[in-house]
């Protein structure tokens, strides 16, 4: 893991003590609202409903058990002892107090973490594979370069005011868990001929208002060449981007409207003048970084006890089956602790879950962690042979559901519960779905299928790309939720088709199973998937599940 | 259908708290909505808006929401301002807490 220098230390904690400064001024009333305004937002601090929320970076989803312990801490002192992980591999406290914002981020000084560049038009958290250096399909670990365009865009003073935000992701394997596509920029590792590595680059993906699939600017970047092409791109967006209208700012409109050709050539051709000047001083930086992220040294011992329990205890079996990914070492396996307990807040954990979480990373997964943007949290090196006993901590405390990539392993978004900008509520609807299903006790029966739901049209939710997507919307004074269908997150991204009117509040849960019953009727058989069957039939099988099978019902 | 006659409630956060608060028609900031004062005039809700944004130091973010007159008191009508009386739906937390 990679550990701030003196010079990343000395940035945070100035920080911190300028923002302590700031807010005193904003209560003894010596700053007003708008003077105040943009300074929480440098700080990832929002008023939201209720309260305010302060929003955490966690680069590139890795965590330390230590970190996390500090999390729990800030959750009990300054918060009501949870928080809640977002789909930017963030982490965000719903109840702190303007006056205590100051010590919380001296709390995350304490153990290198911080609140810069959450809010505000500037480079985002910079988000990664969650299975980044452990996924056996990876070609390379993106992280250092995560980590590399995290000190670049830190404080960067060309793009600090941006035409709006910019998120950026990565992944080093072909199969893209980091929903690449959907981002400002998407680097898609790949080998080329040669071998040699490097990165397919897609700009313009976003959802949102005007949801886009990134387009390929450049087929195959050389490694070495990222931070020069990467700071030519945004540069040309910080000249052409719209700062006239909000709802045109982000890079997929000034690629839309400009044309990809035309993007392209001026990127490239912004690259060709400052490549010149990184001068190899990026590479020696990114050397170092990549001392920080060595593999774990991988024990050697027998996994027959796995066997052993995989065999006979089904409780054990269904959690192996499901929240277990394939790691590159063979005595290895990924774990996924689901977040998403039947009838709780997806990506909530409360102080006592971090803590336990934590100690199990330091006894059984190489002190590592990372958070998923699908708001789960990742032991990414558990030798196999741990995995029962781990099983075992994780029943204890409400985390070895099993439910990973099933229909309760849904993402929300904190709807109109927390976020000001909300124009329905997304958390019930969730809570309801993972009730319901596990009520007709049908979800290992549907199989991988992932449900996506976002309080607003804003969709950090991401339900254009869920396989059943939820918008929720206000019509007419009235919570009203929306269905998309066929989106995708992964390498073979799509945007999901709205299947036509909206459903009540009371009527989104009996729609959604409406719909999953048409599903299990009409695949072909368990293997065929809820999204392959929808590429076969198209929508209007599913459109009838909906719409008629709700009228036949209202008729009879 | 007829318009709906004006209505509304001045309402903000707590600047240190970020809790929800109402104006009342006696200049104080309370936690309940229904002690808030019930605007039926556009011209003073205009000037109590005014008068509760100049209070920078008290309040944040303050707007005119509407409002009804129910049976306790002016309450909310669009569902965001009904949630905002309570808190969360996923947990006890905020206001209704304090009703427990
Ligand atoms: S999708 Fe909308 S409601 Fe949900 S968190 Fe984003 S802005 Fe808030």
């Amino acid at each position: 893991m990679y550990n701030y220098s003196d010079f990343d230390d000395a940035f945070v904690r100035a920080r911190v003590a300028q923002f302590a400064q700031q807010v005193e001024r904003r209560l003894d009333g010596s700053l007003t609202e708008d003077e105040f305004r943009p300074l929480p937002l440098m700080n990832g601090l929002y008023l939201q409903l209720h309260a305010y929320m302060l929003r955490v970076a966690i680069p590139y989803g890795t965590v330390s058990p230590r970190q996390m312990r500090q999390l729990a801490m800030i959750a009990d002192t300054w918060d009501k002892g949870y928080g809640h992980f977002t789909t930017r591999q963030n982490i965000q406290f719903n109840w702190p107090k303007l006056p205590d914002v100051p010590a919380i981020l001296a709390a995350l000084a304490d153990v290198e973490m911080h609140a810069i560049q959450t809010s505000g038009n500037c480079v985002r958290n910079v988000t990664a594979d969650h299975f980044a250096g452990a996924a056996a399909d990876e070609i390379e670990d993106p992280r250092p370069y995560a980590e590399l365009l995290r000190q670049w865009s830190t404080d960067h003073p060309e793009f600090q005011f941006l035409p709006r935000k910019f998120k950026i992701a990565i992944t080093g394997s072909p199969n893209d868990r980091a929903v690449t596509r959907a981002h400002d920029i998407g680097l898609r590792m790949l080998r080329n001929a040669a071998g040699e590595t490097g990165f397919e680059v897609l700009v313009g993906g976003g959802l949102g208002r005007t949801p886009m699939i990134g387009q390929v600017v450049r087929d195959f970047l050389p490694v070495a060449d990222l931070l020069p092409y990467v700071e030519a791109l945004l540069s040309v967006y910080n000249s052409f981007g719209r700062r006239d209208n909000k709802y045109k700012a982000r890079i997929k409109i000034t690629l839309h409207e400009t044309g990809k050709e035309e993007l392209s050539r001026l990127i490239e051709e912004k690259f060709t003048e400052l490549r010149r000047q990184f001068g190899g001083n990026d590479q020696r930086l990114l050397a170092d970084i990549r001392a920080a992220f060595a593999p774990p040294v991988f024990r050697t011992a027998s996994t027959d006890s796995f066997d052993a329990f995989y065999s006979a205890d089904p409780v054990f079996r269904a959690w192996a089956d499901t929240n277990l990914a394939p790691h590159r070492h063979p005595d290895y396996a990924i774990v996924t602790i689901s977040l998403k307990a039947h009838g709780k807040t997806p990506g909530d954990a409360t102080s006592h879950q971090m803590r336990l979480i934590a100690d199990l990373a330091e006894r059984h997964g190489h002190s590592d962690l990372r958070i998923s943007h699908e708001q789960n949290i990742i032991l990414p090196h558990v030798h196999k042979s741990d995995l029962p006993a781990l099983h075992a901590a994780l029943s204890q405390a409400g985390l070895a559901t099993a439910n990973v990539g099933l229909i309760s392993d849904i993402i929300a978004c904190p709807g109109m519960d927390y976020c000001a900008l909300a124009t329905a509520r997304s958390i019930p609807i969730a809570t309801q779905i993972a009730q319901r299903f596990k009520t007709l006790d049908i979800e290992h029966d549907i199989g991988p299928l992932k449900l996506k739901i976002s309080g607003c049209i804003n969709a950090c939710g991401h339900h254009h790309v869920g396989h059943i997507g939820i918008p929720g919307l206000d019509r007419a004074g009235v919570e009203n939720y929306q269905i998309t269908l066929g989106g995708d997150g992964t390498q073979t991204a799509v945007i999901g088709e709205k299947t036509g009117p909206g459903f009540a509040y009371s009527e989104i849960v009996p729609a959604v199973e409406r719909l999953i019953l048409a599903y299990l009727n009409l695949r072909l058989s368990p293997e065929e998937t809820f999204l392959t069957t929808f590429r076969r039939l198209g929508m209007l099988p599913f459109k009838d599940a909906l719409y008629i099978e709700k009228d036949a019902h209202h008729a009879a | 259908m007829t318009p709906r006659a004006f209505a509304k409630v001045v309402t903000a956060n707590d600047l240190r708290i970020g809790d929800v608060v109402y104006l009342t028609a006696d200049d104080r900031w309370t936690r309940h909505h229904h002690l808030a004062e019930l605007i039926e005039d556009e011209a003073h809700a205009q000037m109590r808006l005014l008068h509760a944004i100049a209070q920078k130091s008290v309040i944040v973010g303050a707007y005119l929401a509407d409002a009804r007159q129910g049976g306790r008191g002016p309450e909310p009508v669009h569902f965001r301002e009904a949630f905002r009386t309570r808190g969360p739906s996923n947990y006890a937390h905020g206001k209704q807490a304090d009703h427990v």
